[in-house]
């Protein structure tokens, strides 16, 4: 099984999120970067399934030279090669980034190794576009599923499930094929000691990508005004408890 | 002329999403008309439909409303006017879509009925789009509404802008829109340049709100000719729904986090929910580590909740948490740290070891006679 993952270099925001004095994009000065979590849980499926099934991982990003990080954590996780689609750092939207990913994939099958599988987060962490697998799944014309929690093959395909409302559903789709995935389709490892060695030492393959410009341009970026104040302290340790029970039934829930 | 919604809906009811989708979808309806396309404005003149669909008053931008009074003959008519697109419709209760604005309802099936198949959901959605002159497409940023208008954006190639927190015309064919990036954490304000807006509502940041002139509905039946390759991919569900309170809907949410200390601490806070006649709710830290499965995280990459009362045991209360729980009626935060972000931002905050409180707590409502 030849699998595809596609993981986005986003900066890692913890208990705050800062912007830039010119509101364009987050302040990234004193944070790390990372993948987001859909997309661990992507290279972590992939990493089972080629132990299970034989076959090679293979990591792509589109992004600036640093992103290099992104693709050496995946194959400190079991990826066997990685793919940069090299950007000048500028922002690239939906549609450019799922042609570059999808010209990428045609250059492979014509290498004679294409993927059978290509596996994306459901929705980056940073733009939140829900989009790129679909339109990656339409340019090479293939079956497409998202926000999938469980995946299995069965004679010539396989079967994705997730829940939607309460109802679990199911999807057939024949290979090759393109699935998003969420958190929670399984629990990613933490990268080893040999992994991550092979990672410094493993050659990542560039490939230079131009923009073209989208119909959705951002004017810029604010954080939205809090809702809440600070909260009124009802009490220390247990002898809060009867404070705590009036409250609760003050706001109507012991009934 | 018309503005689309995609509606989903259960046993006939539409879902809060799809209304707040509607009750967003409506302000882009009202006008101001964005083509002078002779064809298209006379499509509009003849399906008088879409003139009583339309809101002006609505667009709570008398600017907008204004705009749309010149804005040539579907503007006079109060803009390109609300149809809704539903699948399944047989038992659908129309009237309540009369009462947010949509003035025509596209029926699609009930034969064929296609199911849910996203990718034929968005063939029917794209040949409607082009046979009304559809001048925007709308659907609830929910898990099937961002995977039909993502295949959509893809068959006509038009960009999609997705989870909107709000949208208005300013402009022919552009469109001045705020939505959320980061899980909510940030907004963005964007242009949407397109012959077409192709826009996703975010789930919880629009309040549904009915029109104060409901109008009457015509229900349009649509037989989609659907090839075999469309239905390719298509849900298979299984009859039986999720047993319990589901975390989305529960009216009471007891969170517990790292603070809970491990898979055995949980069982005082199951205790509670248990009393409360609601659910527990974790953090990442706690799926994880594997100590709850990850059906019940709370957060921007989990559950979302919108819960009476939202009882945050050790929990820190980080940004990607609070996305995830800021759509609680009443925070209450129990942590050993006055300083954490959660008691900021809580309502109210007991300072304290969950340990001690939380058995306290259920020994006194057990006390008062709650089982
Ligand atoms: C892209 C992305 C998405 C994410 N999505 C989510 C998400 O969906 N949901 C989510 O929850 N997180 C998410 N996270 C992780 C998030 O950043 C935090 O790491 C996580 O929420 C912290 O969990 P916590 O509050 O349980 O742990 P901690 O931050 O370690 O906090 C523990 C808290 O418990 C308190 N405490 C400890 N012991 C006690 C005690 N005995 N009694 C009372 N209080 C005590 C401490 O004072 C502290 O405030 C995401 C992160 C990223 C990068
Ligand atoms: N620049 C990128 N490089 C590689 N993969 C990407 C990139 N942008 C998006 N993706 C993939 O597409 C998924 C959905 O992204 P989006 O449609 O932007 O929300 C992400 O979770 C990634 O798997």
């Amino acid at each position: 099984m030849e699998i595809g993952v596609c993981v986005k270099r986003v900066p890692m925001v913890g208990g705050t999120i800062v912007l830039t004095p010119d509101g364009q994009e987050v302040d990234t000065r004193m944070s790390g970067f990372t993948i987001s979590p859909h997309e661990e849980c992507a290279v972590e499926e992939a990493v089972r399934i080629t132990e299970r099934l034989g076959g090679t991982v293979s990591v792509l990003t589109l992004g600036p030279a640093v992103a290099a990080e992104q693709l050496r954590d995946a194959l400190a996780l079991g990826a066997g090669r990685a793919v940069l689609l090299e950007t000048d750092g500028a922002g690239w939207g939906p549609i450019a980034t799922a042609a570059a990913i999808a010209d990428e994939v045609r250059r492979r099958a014509e290498a004679g190794s294409g993927y059978d599988l290509l596996l994306l987060g459901n929705e980056a962490a940073d733009t939140g576009d829900y989009q790129v697998g679909v339109r990656v799944a339409h340019l090479l014309g293939w079956p497409c599923v998202t926000g999938i929690k469980h995946i299995e093959f069965t004679e010539g395909g396989l079967r994705a499930g997730r829940e939607y409302r309460g109802v679990s559903e199911t999807f057939d789709l024949s290979l090759p094929a393109v699935v998003t995935v969420k958190e929670g389709i399984n629990l990613p490892r933490y990268p080893s000691l040999p992994g991550r060695l092979r990672a410094k030492r493993a050659q990542i393959e560039v490939y230079p990508v131009s923009p073209a410009p989208e119909g959705l341009r951002t004017q810029g970026l604010r954080v939205p005004a809090a809702t809440r104040q600070q909260a009124r302290i009802i009490g220390t340790g247990v002898e809060a408890v009867p404070a705590l029970v009036g409250l609760l039934d003050e706001l109507g829930v012991l009934s | 002329m018309t503005v689309l919604c995609l509606v989903e809906h259960e046993s006939g009811v539409p879902i809060e999403a799809s209304l707040r989708a509607l009750t967003a979808a409506r302000v882009l309806a009202a006008g101001p008309a964005p083509a002078a396309d002779p064809a298209l404005a006379g499509d509009a003149a003849q399906g008088g439909d879409a003139a009583q669909g339309g809101d002006a008053a609505l667009a709570g931008d008398a600017a907008l409303a204004g705009d749309a009074a010149q804005g040539g003959d579907a503007g006079l008519a109060g803009g390109p006017g609300l149809a809704a697109v539903v699948f399944g419709a047989g038992s659908l209760d129309a009237e309540v879509l009369g009462s947010y604005g949509v003035g025509v309802v596209h029926a699609v099936g009930p034969d064929p009925d296609p199911g849910y198949a996203p990718l034929a959901w968005a063939r029917c959605l794209h040949s409607l789009m082009e046979s009304v002159g559809a001048v925007a497409v709308v659907a609830a940023g929910t898990g099937r509404g961002a995977e039909v208008m993502a295949h959509l954006g893809a068959i006509t190639g038009l960009p999609v802008a997705a989870n909107c927190v709000s949208a208005e015309w300013d402009g022919i064919g552009v469109c001045r829109l705020v939505r959320q990036r980061w899980g909510g954490l940030l907004l963005e304000d964007a242009i949407l340049e397109a012959p077409v807006a192709l826009l996703t509502v975010a789930a919880e940041a629009v309040p549904p709100a009915p029109t104060p002139e409901p109008v009457p509905v015509e229900v349009r039946v649509v037989r989609p000719e659907l090839d075999e390759a469309d239905l390719a991919v298509m849900a298979a569900e299984s009859a039986e729904r999720a047993s319990g309170a589901s975390l989305a809907t529960a009216r009471v949410v007891v969170g517990g986090g790292r603070g809970v200390g491990g898979p055995e601490g949980f069982a005082p806070l199951e205790e509670l929910a248990g009393l409360l006649g609601g659910v527990v709710g974790v953090s990442r830290v706690v799926t994880s580590e594997g100590w709850r499965p990850h059906t019940m995280q709370v957060g921007q990459t989990g559950t979302r909740i919108t819960p009476e009362v939202y009882l945050a045991c050790g929990i820190s209360g980080a940004i990607q948490h609070m996305a995830g729980c800021s759509g609680a009626k009443h925070i209450i935060a129990v942590n050993k740290d006055p300083g954490a972000p959660m008691v900021s931002a809580a309502d109210y905050a007991v300072i304290g070891d969950l340990h001690e409180v939380i058995p306290a707590l259920v020994a006194a409502l057990r006390e008062r006679g709650l089982t």
